[in-house]
């Protein structure tokens, strides 16, 4: 990260589901629809799979921002999963809240295979969000830079 | 430690235009593992894959990271490569440098860096990557349809046609279900007899196809492919291998006065009887609760006028377990009973039926031989009242009825409505509605014909009572449209019931593993994509089991079920997705929580005897996958608390992995 902010991007950690949310970004990119690289996308099978675990890792090692992407309610390919991600990640992200993760650095969206443009959409509006708050300092665990 | 190889892939410019693929692959020799890493303009190509086939050799590779388009793309053609190489296909990770970077990045600076990262990410995952092997089963060749009324009859024919061997289990003495009941159907006035009886002469004639009628299943276990099913065969005491169907006993039964179920009450039958003409099989059964014989050792009489020697007093109920590879479910539905809808009524007065019993007034082999005659007194109504949507769509009765909308009843009395006129022009039939819903083909122009051409009368609005008066019915409405209220002296009223699932299918559905929705309809693998699917692997949808279905609609999906059971018994072997779900035993506490979130049913738990330090034993209960049945979506994985489950080829130590590798 350089030293004067002027430069500042945020790091932004994204949990895509295969079957949708993956495709999407997928399709906004045959699409070639722009969104900053500051977004690197990670695929797990299904939201679901995300584990709170892994999210308080990634703002650990840095991050500044994570937002999960799953199948609308109704269209997990796995039929319910991400009732479950929706209600996890509800809770996981108010208790984050409460520890100085503000709210708006964490997002959980529903973006289907054929939403390429609300893929991207999606990440410019994120990446504003958290660009906006600067860096995560509450969480970083500064041990883990080099 | 793995020989890692990254291979970068320039995909002519649409990836290097944007993307500096030397210096992605010049940072990536750098990482942990690498041992090759080399960037060309096609990867897919043959030439491509001939250069990740010599590294494997050359290098010894044991992990292959292709940073190139999307893994939906050519996931499956690297694998095969790594595979023809001699490494486990699993040993793959693809970076989406293309879809996820360079079509969507303009500078080359950012494109490159954020390149690197994902390269890193797939480097740090295939470090952790295992070989996997996806688990092979056999398949039973041989599928079981649950129902037997037009979906199960329609799943078996089709099943049977493609060659392969069908049961049909239907707890009634005969196959046929309510569709036997009707008298003409919707859209186009055939009778019902006329087209479904063929088709259960087709059942009883096809060689692949045996029925187990009069039975229900009772266990069921196994998974997928490999089911293995207990039937209980109930005693009907009469030899159905000897049994002809030439009715004598039926008509010699000194047990007359029991309620005729097939029609509904509004005639009787004997303790020994066939529930109608063209049944099948066509089989004399004994009703134990009423048979002289059965209840107290006095008669016989039956067995002295068989002359086949059918009658057997000393039949017990038989258990036979079979193999299937698939299970249809086909156990369609009920009208809900009317004893909660006092307002209308129906217990009170003989003459309130509901629109079943409607149906059997009206065929011709019906209680009245098709005379449409008041069940109290016999006399021809002149004034008829047909009230839909009772119990349906009923927000606030949900103690009572339905709140879905039971979607045939619209187009049924439209079709009573009609035919009344048609049969009888001397009569009045009013139809009180609150919508009415006629989306399917050919469907409005029919309604419109029961309003324009038979002069139905059609009032939006709802009954509020109906009161027995006399010999009359006094039935007080309200018309929402203009706004008043009626009165109508009626002779009969036809009150159009909510339609609910069998009563069985729940502790069905339990034994299954299938889920169903709140009001007890099976619930489908995915509304939309999967329709005639269960999640459970290997149990299929048919009929209005799944939901409310006119006669169209079920064996469309009947068909669409047949389908995908065919398709699953042509297989030889199954191929699982070996990215399944598996518990470390020495973690798990066997607290159930992975079991509740799973929604195939996968997970069971056994009990395993583990060596403590102290060299002395002790059983503790722990989870078990079954790898055939889970589908990987790795929900298990996180609802465990003791962090035991995990999920092959997405553990939680790859996912740390990559997130580390990106906020690196
Ligand atoms: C009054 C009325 C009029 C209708 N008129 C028309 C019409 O004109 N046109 C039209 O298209 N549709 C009409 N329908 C709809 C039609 O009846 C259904 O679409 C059709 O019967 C659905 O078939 P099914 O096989 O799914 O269910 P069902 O006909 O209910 O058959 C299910 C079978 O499964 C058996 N079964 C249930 N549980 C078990 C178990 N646990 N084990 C073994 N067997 C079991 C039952 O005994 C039954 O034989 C009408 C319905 C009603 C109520
Ligand atoms: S034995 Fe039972 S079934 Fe047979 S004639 Fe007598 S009452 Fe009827
Ligand atoms: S991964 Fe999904 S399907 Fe497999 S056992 Fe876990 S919850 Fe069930
Ligand atoms: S949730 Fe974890 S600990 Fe509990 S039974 Fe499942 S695997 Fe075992
Ligand atoms: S598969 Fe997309 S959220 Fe479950």
């Amino acid at each position: 990260m350089s030293v004067t902010n002027e430069e500042y991007r945020p790091l932004i950690v994204a949990f895509c589901c295969n079957w949708c949310s993956y495709a999407g970004a997928d399709l906004a990119g045959n699409n070639r629809l722009a969104y900053p690289a500051d977004v690197k996308i990670i695929r797990v099978p299904c939201s679901c799979r995300v584990n709170p675990a892994f999210i308080l890792r990634a703002f650990q090692r840095g991050a500044d921002g994570v937002i999960i992407c799953g199948c609308h309610p109704g269209d997990c390919h796995y039929t319910s999963g991400n009732y479950y991600t929706r209600r996890r990640m509800a809770l996981l992200f108010s208790m984050l809240d409460y520890l100085g993760i503000e709210k708006e650095r964490t997002r959980v969206e529903w973006v289907s295979a054929a939403e390429g443009a609300k893929f991207a959409a999606t990440m410019n509006d994120f990446c504003k969000t958290v660009a906006a708050l600067g860096e995560n300092k509450r969480l970083e665990d500064l041990r883990c830079k080099k | 430690m793995q020989r890692i190889g990254v291979f970068v892939c320039h995909c002519g410019t649409n990836i290097a235009g944007t993307v500096n693929v030397e210096a992605v692959s010049d940072a990536l020799r750098k990482e942990p593992g690498v041992v090759f890493s080399t960037n060309y303009q096609y990867m897919c190509s043959q030439a491509g894959q001939d250069i990740i086939k010599n590294a494997i050799a050359e290098y010894k590779l044991t992990g292959i990271v292709v940073c190139s388009c999307s893994p939906r793309m050519h996931e499956a053609t690297f694998r095969k490569t790594a595979a023809s190489a001699g490494i486990n296909p699993y040993m793959v990770e693809i970076a989406n440098i293309r879809e996820q970077c360079s079509w969507v990045h303009k500078d080359t600076l950012t494109g490159t860096e954020k390149a690197i990262i994902l390269g890193r990410a797939a480097i740090a995952k295939v470090n952790l990557n295992a070989p996997l092997t996806p688990g092979q089963t056999p398949v039973t060749k041989r599928a079981l349809v649950i129902g037997g009324g037009i979906a199960g009859i329609q799943t078996a024919l089709d099943i049977a046609d493609a060659g392969f061997p069908v049961d049909i289990v239907e707890k009634k003495p005969t196959i046929g279900g309510k569709m036997a009941q009707l008298d003409k159907t919707f859209p186009t006035l055939d009778c019902a007899a006329c087209i479904l009886t063929p088709k259960m002469v087709d059942v009883a004639q096809n060689e692949k196809i045996r029925i187990f009628s009069y039975s229900e299943v009772t266990e069921v276990h196994g998974f997928v492919g490999n089911f293995d099913v207990t039937i209980k065969k109930k005693a009907r005491y009469v030899r159905e291998d000897i049994c002809t169907g030439c009715g004598a006993c039926t008509e010699k039964c000194p047990q007359k006065k029991i309620p005729n179920e097939f029609n509904l009450g509004m005639d009787t039958r004997r303790a020994i009887y066939i529930p109608f003409a063209q049944a099948v099989p066509k089989v004399a059964t004994i009703d134990p609760d009423h048979c002289n014989m059965l209840k107290n050792g006095k008669c016989g009489v039956c067995s002295k006028v068989c002359t086949a020697g059918a009658i057997d007093y000393n039949a017990k109920d038989e258990f036979l377990t079979e193999k299937y590879g698939a299970i249809v479910v086909a156990t369609g539905f009920n009208p809900i009973p009317m004893d909660k809808f006092d307002e209308f009524a129906y217990s009170q007065s003989k003459d309130v039926i509901t629109s079943l019993e409607f149906e059997r007034l009206m065929n011709a082999a019906g209680p009245t031989g098709g005379k449409l005659l008041r069940p109290s007194d016999g006399e021809h109504p002149h004034t008829l009242v047909f009230v839909q949507c009772v119990g349906s769509r009923c927000e606030a009765c949900a103690e009572k009825g339905k709140e879905y909308c039971s979607k045939i009843c619209c187009m049924y009395t439209a079709k009573h409505a009609m035919l009344t006129r048609d049969k009888y022009p001397d009569t009045e039939v009013y139809v009180f509605y609150i919508d009415v819903r006629t989306p399917g083909k050919n469907f409005d122009e029919f309604y419109r014909r029961a309003v324009e051409e038979y002069g139905v009368h059609y009032i939006k609005g709802m009954v509020g009572k109906v009161s027995p008066e006399g010999n009359k019915l006094k039935v007080q409405a309200s018309d929402l449209i203009e706004n008043r209220q009626i009165h109508i002296d009626a002779d009969l009223v036809v009150l159009a019931a909510a339609i609910e699932p069998d009563k069985s299918a729940r502790p069905l559905a339990t034994m299954l593993t299938a889920s169903m929705d709140t009001n007890d309809f099976f619930t489908e693998a995915h509304p939309k994509l999967r329709p005639v699917e269960s999640p459970t692997a290997g149990v299929f949808l048919s009929g209005a089991c799944q939901g409310p279905k006119d006669i169209p609609e079920t064996v469309a999906q009947a068909g669409a079920a047949a389908s995908k059971v065919i398709g699953l018994l042509c297989k030889d072997q199954l191929t699982g997705n070996p990215c399944v779900a598996h518990p470390d035993e020495m973690m798990c506490s066997g607290c159930s929580n992975c079991e509740k979130v799973c929604p195939y049913g996968a997970i069971t738990y056994v009990d395993k005897e583990f060596r403590m330090p102290d060299r002395t034993t002790k059983v503790r209960r722990v989870a078990q996958v079954n790898e055939a049945v889970c589908q990987g979506c790795g929900c298990c994985t996180v609802a465990c608390m003791s962090g035991a489950m995990d999920l092959k080829g997405f553990k939680n130590e790859q996912i740390f992995a990559e997130v580390d590798a990106i906020c690196r």
